[in-house]
């Protein structure tokens, strides 16, 4: 089992969400996050006094599955995911020792 | 008194009037509350409405007393009115007999003391003991702001023959609301008082962004609405004077919206939202001494010129290094000098026969002098009665909370609250109540 994460653009979570849907995936956990990176960030000015912010919103998407559908599902987040702009992202994909899903009790694939 | 009957058109607009002036520190508590960060915020806002408790209590106490007795002098009234029970069935006498009841114009007048020392909170920012503010509003209003007030609205008793009068009343400045006994004053002390206090920790390094902007719009439009009853309302009457001030008020507070603004686009390149809440203040501070005096054109001036002079006012507390953290001097110290100044030149006895003729009247020099004068008497008195006193207070149990919890929040250190429970690891969302433990009744 692998846990795919991803940090995409907030407004490509529809999209993204929708891909992973049509692939089968049924669960996923997605959480609000900033990112520090190379889209910088903008500059804010309140009563002539100017604030350089420089981290950005991002969204952070947890999926895990299957070594068999890791491809698939990588391949997936990241073509519904791309604008070509700097700042779209990036995916990474570890290994899971285990899983088990709380209400059943069941343990491994089965859990996911 | 003989032949004089109470107006119930005067009274009712003076009895709104001092309810509107009283929601004006809520608004500044709003405004200024949204201004600072989410972990000061209550403190911010706590700051006024501690003051509305303090000031009430001495006012009737001896404040109204000693700013509007009869047998004082020029400098402060007497303890004839302590109690304000005196004034029970009598009516309202300053400078002339108005046929309103002399208790609603203390009320009216008390909340002009309660805005002004609210007004100062703005400057100390996110690290003020609550104990050492307390203290420092008690005194404040009792050393600076009654004398202040005495000097300026005091126009003595008509039935003592004058006496009693402020010596800047008798001497002709003219301050129809508050430009210099408010404004001037409240931004004098502030100053003093940064200076006392020092910088936050993190001033000019970390950022300090308002943490709500909607808060500051809402506290500017509560300043804002509350401001009729302030300027129209010190007419003491329903008549042309209150309409007069009234128009000022709102095409001045217009101008200087524009004002601000304006400077903002072509200097930062964005017009804000706290400029034009900023521009709107600014312009009210400065039409308050000069709202019955001047006509509308001229109160588009007096607007447009606060709101473009603020706007760079208050750049200089980074240049000179004092931590105005609202900027009281900018907008207060800085818009009030511009209206009591500004009636040098744009009084005119067109709109109001007891005012006077400015330099563009063709009434000389001397209404400038004048009003310099005023402006320069009430911004000596009160920085420097409040740097004698900040220091005494610092000395004594100390000004500031410690650095830990400046850094951490001064709402959980000094008030055991926070303000907002929103995120989902602040306790609001999915994660509500964890980490949470009650004590119920056991503390």
């Amino acid at each position: 089992m692998k846990l795919v994460t991803a940090i995409i653009k907030p407004f490509k979570l529809e999209d993204v969400k929708n891909a992973l849907e049509q692939r089968g995936v049924r669960g996923m956990t997605v959480s609000e996050a900033s990112g520090f990176g190379r889209q910088g960030g903008h500059t804010e000015v309140y009563r002539g006094a100017e604030y350089t912010v420089d981290l950005v919103p991002k969204v952070r998407v947890e999926i895990v599955v299957d070594d068999a559908d890791v491809d698939a599902v990588v391949d997936a987040i990241v073509a519904a995911a791309k604008t070509g702009k700097i700042g779209d992202g990036k995916v990474w994909v570890v290994p899971v020792e285990s899983i088990v899903r709380v209400r059943t009790d069941e343990r491994g694939v089965d859990a996911i | 008194m003989e032949g004089i009957e109470i107006s119930a058109g005067d009274t009712a607009w003076v009895l709104m009037a001092a309810a509107l002036v009283l929601l004006m520190t809520p608004g500044v508590a709003f405004f200024y509350g949204g201004m600072v960060r989410a972990k000061s915020v209550l403190n911010m806002m706590m700051m006024s409405f501690l003051a509305i408790g303090i000031v009430t209590v001495l006012w009737v106490a001896f404040g109204y007393s000693l700013a509007f007795g009869d047998g004082g002098n020029g400098f402060i009234g007497d303890l004839s009115l302590s109690g304000l029970q005196g004034l029970v069935g009598q009516f309202a006498i300053n400078g002339g007999v108005y046929p309103i009841p002399a208790l609603i114009f203390a009320m009216f007048q008390l909340m002009f003391a309660i805005l002004t020392i609210a007004l100062v909170t703005g400057a100390i920012a996110d690290r003020t003991k609550f104990l050492a503010w307390g203290i420092f509003a008690a005194v404040w209003v009792t050393i600076v702001y009654f004398p202040v007030a005495h000097w300026v609205f005091d126009f003595g008793n008509e039935e003592l023959g004058g006496g009693g009068a402020g010596w800047l009343a008798n001497l002709g400045v003219l301050d129809f609301a508050g430009g210099t006994a408010v404004h001037i004053n409240a931004g004098a002390a502030a100053l003093a008082l940064v200076i006392v206090i020092g910088k936050r920790v993190g001033f000019g390094r970390v950022p300090m962004k308002p943490h709500s902007l909607p808060l500051v719009l809402l506290g500017a439009a509560l300043l804002f609405f509350g401001w009729f009853g302030f300027n129209a309302g010190s007419a003491l009457g329903a008549g042309q004077v209150a309409a007069l001030a009234f128009t000022n008020t709102m095409v001045a507070t217009a101008a200087g919206i524009v004002g601000w603004l304006l400077v903002e686009k072509l200097r930062d390149g964005h017009a804000t939202s706290l400029g034009a809440a900023s521009g709107a203040i600014a312009a009210l501070v400065a039409i308050t001494p000069a709202c019955a005096f001047v006509a509308p054109w001229g109160a588009i001036v007096i607007g447009l010129l606060a709101g473009v002079i603020c706007a760079f006012a208050v750049t200089f507390k980074y240049r000179f290094g004092y931590d105005d953290s609202l900027d009281v001097v900018g907008v207060h110290l800085v818009g009030g000098m511009v209206g009591c100044l500004l009636i040098g030149f744009l009084a005119t006895t067109e709109v109001n026969e007891l005012g006077k003729d400015g330099l563009f009247y063709g009434g000389g020099w001397g209404v400038l002098g004048t009003q310099a004068i005023g402006a320069v008497a009430v911004m000596a008195y009160s920085f420097i009665v409040t740097l004698i006193l900040a220091f005494i207070i610092k000395a004594v149990i100390g000004l500031r909370i410690n650095r830990d919890d400046e850094l951490t929040g001064i709402d959980v250190a000094a008030h055991a609250e926070s303000a907002y429970e929103l995120g989902d690891s602040g306790g609001g969302g999915v994660l509500a109540g964890a980490g949470h433990h009650s004590h119920g009744g056991e503390r």
